[in-house]
């Protein structure tokens, strides 16, 4: 059973774009924004002496409807966070989301894993139970193995731990945390308009789960820390902590494992080689330089640089090019209402172009008149047997979002009975379905003419394998149209 | 709104997410030390002698310095390994040497060993040698313990009395 066919099950259960896993990096931001707010209530009731650290967080149980609830919500909310970034990190590498022009934020990514462990076990040290004793004998142990560390930290613990060493952890633990932020940032950097938040159905559920965990499960303290003998744990968080077991019994072993996953991680995108779609390309007689591009790019690939003249001129920076076509759709000249012989747009993908796309219309409305144009996005609803019996024009895109609006328009005129826009299951370029709405909604440039009558053209969703509800939305149009 | 089999669908995920997570956060319980069993615990920070004797320095020799590096001996900087044994019962139980810190070698020498015993009454030797081209070893202790389950016993060095001690 593949990713994708696992999570298509899934939308059954979760309909309307509500699927957890198609949100799993928004919903590992939920779990962020969770740990932080938590976090920065517990940061202002912690002592962060020896004395005061332990009573300080775990007289947090006696106000299980204020103090408890955060501290449950931190610890449920950090486990929650692991579990998302693994299985988005999962999900990405399983539908081949790390290679060619994902591979910078695949790499970007990265740095996340050792921050959040870090942050995730030091937090464990500051309520200074025997589970923290442990927690932090075991991790300071393995530290001392590296070679530059020195091989004194582990022996912090075996006499009397000074005051100051809490202050220290507590600084490491949130400046870390804040790392994680700033990490975050860097990932997103090459995505125009990442979905930060989940759906909000989804949230509350993850956020209900979360809190009834907080409830049901309070998250309580230990016996204080004691020096003098080794702690004896009741319980254990094998989500945050899985590491230190592994640690404690064989140090090079985890170290040498935490550095080949880190390494197979980063080597990935690399392996195998993966073909690159012909990026688009700019026509500089025919680039306004409007910035439409600029703005509609998913993955930050185009930029506009100055021309000699001062006028704006569109460049695309082919490492970064996902060959989605978004940047076309969004082109105000590449109208197939132009009256040039060949229609050159400002911005276009050399293996698909608006010209291209016009002609197929043209040459095939002119041997099927009158028949149901479809411009389907490449990965969703194919021409199958169901759709074969039906009187259309077949259209593929890379996406729909690479459909300039006007197209509708343009094949209404030439004699087409009605238009469809089939996008795919979940869009492959993250945006292209939201733009494609939008523009024929005339909520965004270039907008559909509003004079285009809605009930002769449809946009909708369809699968691989739901052709046979596409036809249905085809004879639906051809039935209104008598 | 939701279909009563998505409901169901919906309800089983985020029961199967809570228990996941209720579960993976507490359960099952790691015993990182074997009932009836304590730990004994070598922790050293030592800086060990001098390879070289300071030497004086002549008259003319301090003259050639700049004024505030006129110090009237010159010492080497490299120090000496230090080597520690441990003996359990009478057997062999810990043989660890480590090399002074630093790029110079002129800093402490850090042992950290940790190794699990048997609750209940022990003899302990420990000898420590810190100065090349000692045969035998400048400090030991030899003493009978006895420790509780779960108990650590911490071997050290005060650098105060020059003694070895447990804690």
């Amino acid at each position: 059973m593949s990713w994708r066919s696992f999570e298509h099950a899934l939308d059954r259960w979760f309909p309307a774009g509500t699927n957890p896993l198609r949100h799993l990096g928004a919903l590992a931001c939920l779990a962020l924004a969770l740990l932080l707010t938590t976090g920065a209530w517990l940061f202002a009731v912690y002592d962060s002496s020896v004395a005061g650290a332990h009573p300080s967080v775990s007289a947090l149980a006696a106000q299980p409807l204020a103090g408890g609830l955060v501290r449950g919500l931190h610890r449920y909310a950090g486990d929650a966070l692991l579990i998302f970034v693994w299985l988005h990190l999962l999900r990405e590498w399983a539908l081949g989301r790390h290679r060619l022009f994902r591979r910078a934020t695949w790499w970007t990514g990265l740095p996340l894993l050792p921050f959040l462990y870090i942050v995730a076990i030091g937090g464990f040290w500051l309520a200074w139970d025997r589970l923290a004793q442990y927690a932090a004998i075991a991790s300071a142990q393995w530290l001392d193995t590296l070679p530059l560390v020195g091989g004194g930290f582990a022996r912090q613990f075996d006499l009397e731990v000074p005051d100051r060493l809490f202050s220290l952890l507590l600084f490491v633990h949130t400046g870390v945390a804040l790392l994680v932020v700033f990490a975050l940032w860097f990932h997103l950097q090459r995505l125009a308009r990442p979905a930060l938040w989940p759906p909000r159905a989804l949230a509350l559920g993850t956020l209900g789960v979360l809190l009834a965990l907080a409830l049901l499960w309070p998250v309580r303290s230990g016996p204080p820390a004691e020096l003098g003998s080794a702690p004896l744990i009741a319980s254990f968080d094998w989500w945050l902590l899985h590491l230190l077991p592994l640690a404690d019994a064989t140090p090079t072993l985890a170290w040498l494992a935490v550095v080949a996953m880190l390494a197979l991680l980063a080597l990935a995108p690399l392996w195998p080689r993966a073909p690159a779609a012909s990026a688009a390309v700019v026509d500089a007689e025919n680039c306004n330089g409007c910035g439409r591009c600029v703005d509609d790019c998913p993955y930050v690939a185009v930029s506009l640089v100055t021309r000699t003249g001062g006028d704006a001129l569109a460049v695309v920076d082919a490492d970064l090019c996902a060959a989605c076509g978004l940047c076309a759709g969004a082109c105000p000249s590449a109208t197939p209402f132009r009256s040039n012989t060949r229609l050159i747009s400002g911005i276009d993908l050399p293996g698909s172009t608006v010209d291209a796309l016009r002609l197929r219309l043209r040459a095939q409305l002119a041997a099927r008149p009158a028949a149901v144009v479809v411009y389907a996005c490449e990965r969703g609803a194919g021409p199958s047997t169901d759709v074969a019996g039906v009187d259309c024009v077949w259209l593929p895109l890379a996406c729909v979002g690479q459909l300039p609006p006007a197209f509708v328009d343009y094949a209404l005129r030439q004699g087409a009975t009605g238009v469809v826009v089939a996008a795919c299951e979940a869009c492959e370029f993250r945006l292209g379905e939201r733009y494609a709405r939008e523009r024929l909604a005339g909520l965004r440039e270039p907008r559909l003419r509003a004079r285009v009558p809605t009930q002769r053209w449809r946009i909708v969703r369809a699968a691989e394998g739901e052709e046979r509800q596409l036809t249905e939305v085809i004879d639906g149009l051809r039935r209104a149209r008598g | 709104m939701y279909s009563w089999r998505a409901l169901i669908g919906q309800t089983l995920l985020y029961a199967a997410f809570a228990a996941a997570i209720g579960i993976g956060s507490w359960w099952p319980p790691y015993q990182h030390l074997a009932p009836g069993r304590a730990l004994v615990k070598l922790s050293m920070v030592h800086h060990g002698e001098r390879l070289g004797e300071c030497v004086a320095l002549t008259p003319e020799e301090l003259a050639q310095l700049p004024p505030n590096m006129r110090a009237p001996t010159r010492c080497p900087r490299e120090r000496a390994p230090v080597t520690v044994e441990v003996d359990i019962d009478g057997a062999p139980a810990i043989r660890r040497s480590a090399q002074p810190s630093g790029l110079a070698r002129d800093g402490a020498a850090v042992l950290h060993e940790r190794l699990e015993v048997a609750a209940g009454a022990h003899r302990i030797g420990v000898r420590m040698r810190d100065r090349a081209g000692e045969e035998g070893f400048g400090y030991s202790l030899d003493t009978d313990v006895t420790l509780a389950p779960a108990e650590i016993l911490v071997v050290d060095f005060d650098a105060e009395t020059r003694r070895i001690v447990l804690r």
